[in-house]
């Protein structure tokens, strides 16, 4: 008997280390990402690393400000977002309220496929469907620029966007929606005055993790927004986000070097952002369930 | 005359309180089971009865605020301090209220304990698969389809197959928590009929909400009410002449 | 109540209605559309000769077998990894602790760690497998860091597969002399398989999809052989695609398709074998 107590105590053990291995993990990834980081502060500082207009890392001396990567990832963002939250929001509210039966069915389909399909593979059919259409559209010297990215990822958050908000807006009680019908409103009304303020927070923090997806995408914004590190004018003009840069330049990188560095503490940049966006998701969606 | 020597004594109860976290379930239950009867446990809702009835198999133990102060001892040793809780559940076995069989097949779900128990030998396995149904009162109706899944039976018959399950851990108390409160009159008639038959060779105690099901069963009735043994006697005692006026307030019907 | 605002809402209802329809089929019918175009274009490409030979002169000729392999391999190396740490922290958090602030701050990491960017893996197991465990470029390398990003997946996964057995499994098994493992083991662990095998496979659908992780720690881009060892390079699909798509010039565009669409079929599949057997599970449920 004894040995066995001894094997359940180290089947707990491994259990118990397994279960908090996700903590460790985010520690470890933080740490090495200050590790490799850090040291590109030895040459420059925060602020110019933060709010420098010139990324020219392989010019010499080399310039390291992320300044116009960050404003590229800005504006394909916002993009992104302005044209997913409305129609994301729109579709959940179609899916959960209004389609029955069969077409309900196909929808919900086709908008899981979406999440299901590697950015890559959208990043391809961005590159020549997508980019072709707008440079024609708009007369455009070439078709790679924010707006295309912007297109492009606004259907890669739309899935998150609407499944959170479908999610939101089932916890919303049936009395509600009753409530206001019963008062003589129309259906439509009801959505709009009574459902949407109800599932609030739950669509705040569908909104937050599309904008997460959105800023995380690395492959589908590299073959689509054309990596031209310059802060652009317009939304029709190439760009480069934070993601694309590090994907581009790894490869070309001496390790050790400021580059690699510079690299590496524009990873540290993404994941504060993502650490800050999936915090205060998570509040709201805890919010809302309290 | 005839000197009838002393009962035996297998459960022995000191001085027992529990509580959840700050809620107190009883209030210092003192009291003997005595081998081979069958002790029924009576009183209104909230009473402590159910949580009297897991004290004597640590089943109390799974609830994280259980709390306890007091004694229960088994053949003499103390189930708290002295034996694991372990082996304490393969003494004492314990039948629940709802029939719960395991997704598993018939001789699976009765053979589930003897084998995490270390029980390998295939020909013992199935003698104590029929041993147990047969003490259950359920072979006759499943031994030609052992294989089949046990959800399959019906309510009363899973029930005694949840007996059968416990039987084959060859315990030597038997709890039973309202075993009858799903069953229709005629698998409850049939599972009365089994407990009798148990008497025999083990310790029953049975904790009921029907209290005409505890004048027909057993031997000794105790009365919880709200976290304290009332009153506890032989059962023709408690249903003629009660010494508690609430003992008798609650069996005459005036509330419960 | 049937005078004119009372139809005029309804008017403005039914124009409403009709741009959420809009809305709605502009999402879900653009994914079978895209799936749609690529496999037009694309199913020129399949033939057997492109599934099953190496490529040739620097990738414009033969086919894709080293990439589909090379997939293959890095996803199983990568649930060989992630299926058992993952189905134990679900049964850490299910089986194993009370909420308390352990848990919770145990919750928050599965959460962010879902919502760091790929390529943020990649620069972590650059870092960490690659150059500090010196495992250089490898299928181990990117096997490990594809385990973590799928980590979240599998856990969630299974921690409500866990949490759907009922509990009265837990305490039947309990009262019949069972140890806490036993417990878990037999009476929880086997009627959970059904969901945790469903968040795996989806698991698997995100790995062989993913390209970022593997750019730095394995993935090679011309490599006419299979890998040797789990210590070697390999060619992978979602990387083979970018490639051929931004890098080399004159690939005939149905060579380009049919890579995106065998990669699709892959993924899709997978995805739809979840749904199949997740659906399947529940009929087949008996409690």
């Amino acid at each position: 008997m004894a040995w066995q107590r001894w094997r359940e105590r180290l089947i707990e053990f491994c259990i118990r280390a397994c279960g908090i291995s996700s903590i460790a993990i985010v520690t470890l990834i933080f740490i090495f990402l200050l590790k490799e980081g850090l040291a590109v502060f030895r040459t420059i500082s925060v602020a110019a690393f933060l709010g420098g207009r010139h990324w020219y890392p392989i010019s010499d001396p080399p310039l390291f400000g992320i300044l116009p990567l960050i404003v590229g990832s800005g504006a394909v963002t916002i993009g992104a977002v302005v044209l997913s939250v409305p129609i994301g929001i729109a579709s959940a509210l179609f899916i959960s309220e209004i389609a029955k039966g069969y077409s309900k069915d196909i929808l919900k389909t086709g908008i899981e496929l979406f999440a299901a399909i590697p950015s890559v593979v959208l990043g391809f059919i961005g590159m020549t469907a997508l980019a072709p259409l707008l440079k024609q559209t708009f007369h455009l010297p070439t078709g790679l620029t924010a707006l295309t990215g912007s297109i492009t990822l606004a259907f890669m958050a739309m899935p998150t966007i609407v499944s959170i908000t479908e999610d939101a807006l089932a916890a919303v009680p049936r009395g509600h929606r009753e409530a206001a019908l019963a008062l003589g409103a129309t259906r439509w009304q009801m959505m709009v005055h009574v459902l949407l303020p109800a599932a609030g927070s739950g669509i705040v923090a569908a909104v937050m993790l599309g904008i997460g997806r959105v800023i995380g995408e690395t492959m589908a914004v590299m073959m689509v927004t054309g990596n031209a590190a310059v802060i652009p004018h317009t939304l029709l003009q190439p760009v480069r986000t934070l993601t694309a840069t590090i994907a581009a330049e790894m490869g070309e990188t001496v390790r050790g070097s400021d580059h690699y560095a510079a690299l590496f503490a524009i990873g540290i940049v993404l994941f504060v952002i993502s650490f800050v966006i999936n915090m205060l998701a998570d509040l709201f969606l805890h919010r809302d369930r309290n | 005359m005839v000197t009838q020597a002393p009962p035996t004594i297998k459960l022995a109860v000191h001085d027992w309180s529990v509580w959840y976290g700050a809620i107190q379930a009883l209030q210092s239950i003192s009291l003997e089971i005595h081998t081979q009867e069958i002790l029924g446990a009576i009183g209104p809702a909230n009473s402590g009865k159910t949580s009297f009835l897991r004290s004597l198999n640590r089943m109390n133990d799974i609830n994280p605020t259980f709390r306890y102060t007091g004694r229960v001892l088994l053949d003499g040793q103390d189930l708290y301090r002295d034996l694991e809780s372990q082996s304490v559940r393969r003494r004492v076995g314990i039948v629940f209220a709802l029939p719960l069989p395991l997704p598993l097949s018939i001789r699976n779900n009765v053979t589930y304990g003897p084998r995490l128990r270390g029980e390998r030998d295939p020909q013992r396995l199935e003698e104590l698969v029929e041993r147990s149904l047969k003490a259950a009162s359920l072979w006759d109706e499943v031994k030609d389809r052992l294989e089949l899944p046990a959800m399959r039976l019906s309510g009363g018959q899973q029930q005694r197959l949840c007996i059968a399950r416990t039987l084959a851990m060859e315990p030597e108390v038997i709890l039973f928590d309202e075993p009858c409160s799903g069953l229709d009159p005629i698998s409850t008639a049939k599972v009365e009929e089994t407990m009798l038959q148990l008497k025999a060779k083990y310790t029953l105690v049975l904790v009921t909400n029907n209290t005409k099901q505890a004048a027909r069963v057993s031997d000794r009735v105790a009365f919880f009410l709200m976290g304290e043994l009332i009153e506890l006697d032989r059962t023709g005692v408690i249903f003629t002449a009660p010494h508690d006026q609430r003992t008798n307030d609650y069996i005459t019907g005036r509330f419960g | 109540m049937w005078g004119q605002p009372w139809r005029r809402a309804l008017a403005i209802q039914r124009v409403a209605f009709t741009l959420l329809f809009l809305a709605t089929c502009l999402v879900g019918l653009t994914a079978l559309v895209v799936i749609g175009v690529i496999c037009v274009k694309g199913a020129g490409a399949l033939s057997w000769e492109f599934l099953t030979k190496m490529p040739t002169q620097g990738m414009r000729a033969g086919g894709i077998f080293p990439a589909i392999i090379g997939t293959i391999e890095l996803v199983g190396l990568t649930v060989f990894f992630a299926l058992p740490i993952g189905v134990a922290a679900a049964m850490y958090l299910t089986e194993y602790s009370s909420e308390n602030w352990l848990t919770r701050l145990a919750r928050l990491a599965i959460v962010n760690l879902s919502g760091v960017p790929s390529v943020v893996y990649g620069l972590f197991g650059l870092g960490l497998f690659v150059i500090f465990c010196r495992f250089g470029t490898s299928l181990l390398a990117g096997a490990l860091t594809l385990a973590i990003m799928i980590l979240p997946v599998i856990i969630t996964a299974s921690e409500e597969a866990l949490r759907s057995v009922p509990k009265s499994f837990r305490e039947v098994s309990l009262s019949l002399g069972a140890s806490h493992w036993q417990t878990t083991r037999h009476a929880v662990l086997p009627f959970a398989i059904p969901g945790i095998m469903t968040g795996t496979i989806l698991g698997i659908g995100r790995a062989a999809g993913e390209t970022a992780p593997i750019l730095f720690t394995v993935a090679a881009f011309y490599l006419p052989r299979l890998p040797r060892s789990i210590f070697d390079q390999a060619m992978a699909l979602p990387y083979h695609l970018y490639v051929i798509s931004t890098q080399i010039p004159h690939i005939p565009t149905t060579q380009r398709y049919g890579t995106a669409l065998v990669l699709l079929l892959l993924v899709l599949s997978l995805n739809v074998l979840a749904v199949v057997l997740r659906a399947r599970f529940r009929r087949k449920r008996q409690w």
